[in-house]
């Protein structure tokens, strides 16, 4: 008895040994890439050239002043970036908290055929529609506008459909009715009571609707033709072309620019961020 | 309370108008016209006088029966995404067995689930991009690397390889999704009821049979949940072959969106073959959300069928109340 524990023992601690080397390597391979994509941000492009390095080097500000003397502005796409990804973030948690709340709260004959309608339309993807939304915007002459990026975000079925799973579980019709009684609107009512109860619900949708938006390449690489309205994704693809095709130190520049800001929204948000993915796979 | 949910009803239609008419005008409407763009012969950059083709269908039999590029898109796209989805779903389930063990007791598992999802939050666009620096060729930090571990003997050209340059793309979606799937697991071997795994372990189970026995079965419907999204995610798979290699070298990583965007966008404009390429992923899509819908559909009904009765309870209690 004693030795079949020990050996079991034994053998737990070569399992746990192997499970740490496992992780480990596969937490490493997803550092190395960034970090040879920052440290190579400091490095020169002879450097580079010559072989791999782990440290930084010294050559930031020149591979910094490569980057910016051609056409590549990061701070005027970072700002585009972040009205498109803040508005359409907006737009999606609010609208989809409303249609959320309508679903919920509210008797209608249509209830439940909507809901399916919107079971069914959470998949479509954008290039099912890309080619006539793109006409569309055309005859519009909304090319060119941020318009088309930030307003289809008010139909976001996924979120709608999330929100809707918290608010059964988490909306005290007591609360309305008692809104009521004191004479609310229901607007009012949603604005000032329910929404505030959703605030955990839109946090983790915010930060997802967000960087989806921010992350988007391909609509806004068919809608927008002039430069002063070129997001980062848009701008990364920039850094491949013939311009900058030797100064290597540039590109990763470039490259460790556009992912910066999301490196720090993610470690300042991460717990949050795994929470809420965790939340979106089990809606069973 | 008849009077009550007959009187507030119209607010149900009211606070879902925003959601339907950006849905009309921005997706019904768009997919709708796409379809339409399908069976006529709209090309080129200046608009011309647009008509319907004599045979209807032209667009689609030309794209499905003679464009050998289409056609290649879409093998690359399935190929692309079963050489993503194995290992990932495999390694996904490999480390949710150890994180949920409770005999291993892993430690640092947050800080393991911080690192492994991160590339899942990266623009993709620049995650392609810095694997194709990252693999450049004579120079380049996987060259470097391979030959310092000695790898290689000379410096290999990997963009240039149909079959490596695949295998990158795929490698890169697999390293991008597979924490995004082991969170999602573990999530939801935590929903399975502990005493299902304490009578396991009374029983005399050990690890494996426990994990294959209980948590394997339980998580069934997560596990579809997770192959039919990534399946309608890979369908649209886009930035990285786009910006990686722009569907080359040779088409070997031309997926179905990144012909689409190129027959559209790029050189002679043909919105219609674009169009009718969408139209076909469009059905390839519906298809899988109709086979999601199917799965998901039972268990909602039912519970939107028990907040029903609790909304109808409360609000009896309610008006007992007054």
């Amino acid at each position: 008895m004693e030795n079949v524990r020990a050996e079991s023992k034994a053998s737990l601690h070569v399992n746990r040994t192997i499970v740490y080397i496992v992780c480990i390597a596969l937490a490493l391979l997803s550092i190395l890439p960034f970090w040879i994509m920052f440290v190579n941000a400091t490095r020169s492009t002879a450097e580079i050239q010559s072989g791999l390095s782990l440290l930084p080097s010294t050559h930031m500000k020149t591979n910094l002043d490569v980057l910016l003397s051609k056409s590549f502005d990061p701070l005027k796409g970072f700002l585009n970036s972040l009205i498109i990804s803040g508005f359409s973030t907006l737009c999606a948690v609010y609208f989809s908290s409303l249609t959320a709340y309508a679903l919920v709260a509210y008797n209608w004959k249509l209830r439940q055929a909507f809901f399916t309608f919107i079971l069914l339309v959470m998949m479509i993807p954008a290039q099912a529609s890309a080619i006539g939304f793109y006409k569309f915007m055309y005859q519009l002459h909304w090319t060119n506008s941020l318009l088309p990026l930030i307003l289809p975000a008010i139909a976001a079925p996924a979120i709608v459909f999330f929100m809707r799973q918290y608010l059964l579980s988490m909306l005290s019709i007591e609360m309305v009715e008692a809104a009521r009684i004191d004479g609310a609107g229901e607007l009012y009512t949603f604005n000032r009571i329910v929404l505030p109860i959703m605030v955990p619900a839109i946090a983790t949708q915010a930060i997802f609707a967000f960087v989806a938006s921010w992350n988007n390449l391909f609509m806004p690489l068919i809608l927008l033709t002039q430069k002063e309205k070129y997001t980062l994704p848009i701008m990364v693809s920039l850094l491949k072309g013939d311009i900058y095709k030797t100064e290597f130190g540039s590109i990763y520049m470039g490259l460790a620019l556009t992912a910066l800001p999301l490196f720090v929204i993610y470690f300042l948000l991460s717990r949050y961020i795994i929470a809420g993915v965790a939340l979106g796979g089990v809606k069973e | 309370m008849r009077r009550k949910s007959v009187s507030y009803s119209r607010f149900g239609y009211m606070f879902s108008l925003p959601f339907i008419l950006a849905f009309l005008v921005f997706s019904f409407y768009p997919v709708l016209y796409t379809a339409v763009i399908g069976f006529t012969d709209m090309k080129g950059v200046i608009p011309k006088p647009v008509h319907m083709l004599d045979n209807p269908f032209g667009n689609f039999t030309d794209l499905i029966m003679h464009n050998t590029s289409f056609r290649i898109s879409l093998t690359n796209t399935a190929l692309i995404w079963i050489l993503n989805f194995i290992p990932q779903i495999g390694l996904a389930l490999l480390l949710t067995a150890w994180f949920t063990n409770q005999r291993l007791k892993v430690r640092g598992q947050g800080a393991f689930k911080v690192l492994l999802y991160m590339p899942n939050i990266i623009t993709a666009s620049t995650i392609a991009v810095l694997f194709n620096s990252l693999f450049s060729y004579p120079m380049g930090p996987v060259n470097s690397l391979f030959e310092s571990l000695g790898w290689i003997d000379a410096p290999v050209n990997f963009l240039q390889d149909k079959t490596t340059a695949r295998g990158i793309v795929a490698f890169i979606q697999f390293w991008m999704w597979y924490g995004n799937t082991m969170i999602i697991l573990i999530a939801g071997v935590m929903g399975i009821n502990p005493a299902l795994f304490e009578a396991a372990a009374i029983d005399g189970a050990n690890g494996w049979q426990t994990f294959v026995r209980i948590t394997l079965p339980s998580l069934k419907t997560i596990m579809l949940y997770t192959l039919i999204t990534s399946m309608i995610g890979g369908l649209q798979l886009f930035d990285i072959p786009q910006l990686f290699l722009f569907g080359g070298p040779d088409d070997a990583t031309l997926t179905t969106s990144v012909f689409i965007y190129g027959q559209a966008f790029k050189g002679s404009y043909m919105f219609n073959k674009a169009a009718a390429a969408s139209m076909i992923m469009f059905a390839i899509a519906a298809v899988l959300s109709g086979l999601l819908f199917y799965l998901m559909r039972d268990r909602d009904a039912a519970r939107l069928k028990k907040a029903q009765k609790r909304i109808d309870k409360a609000a009896r209690a309610a008006a007992r109340g007054l």
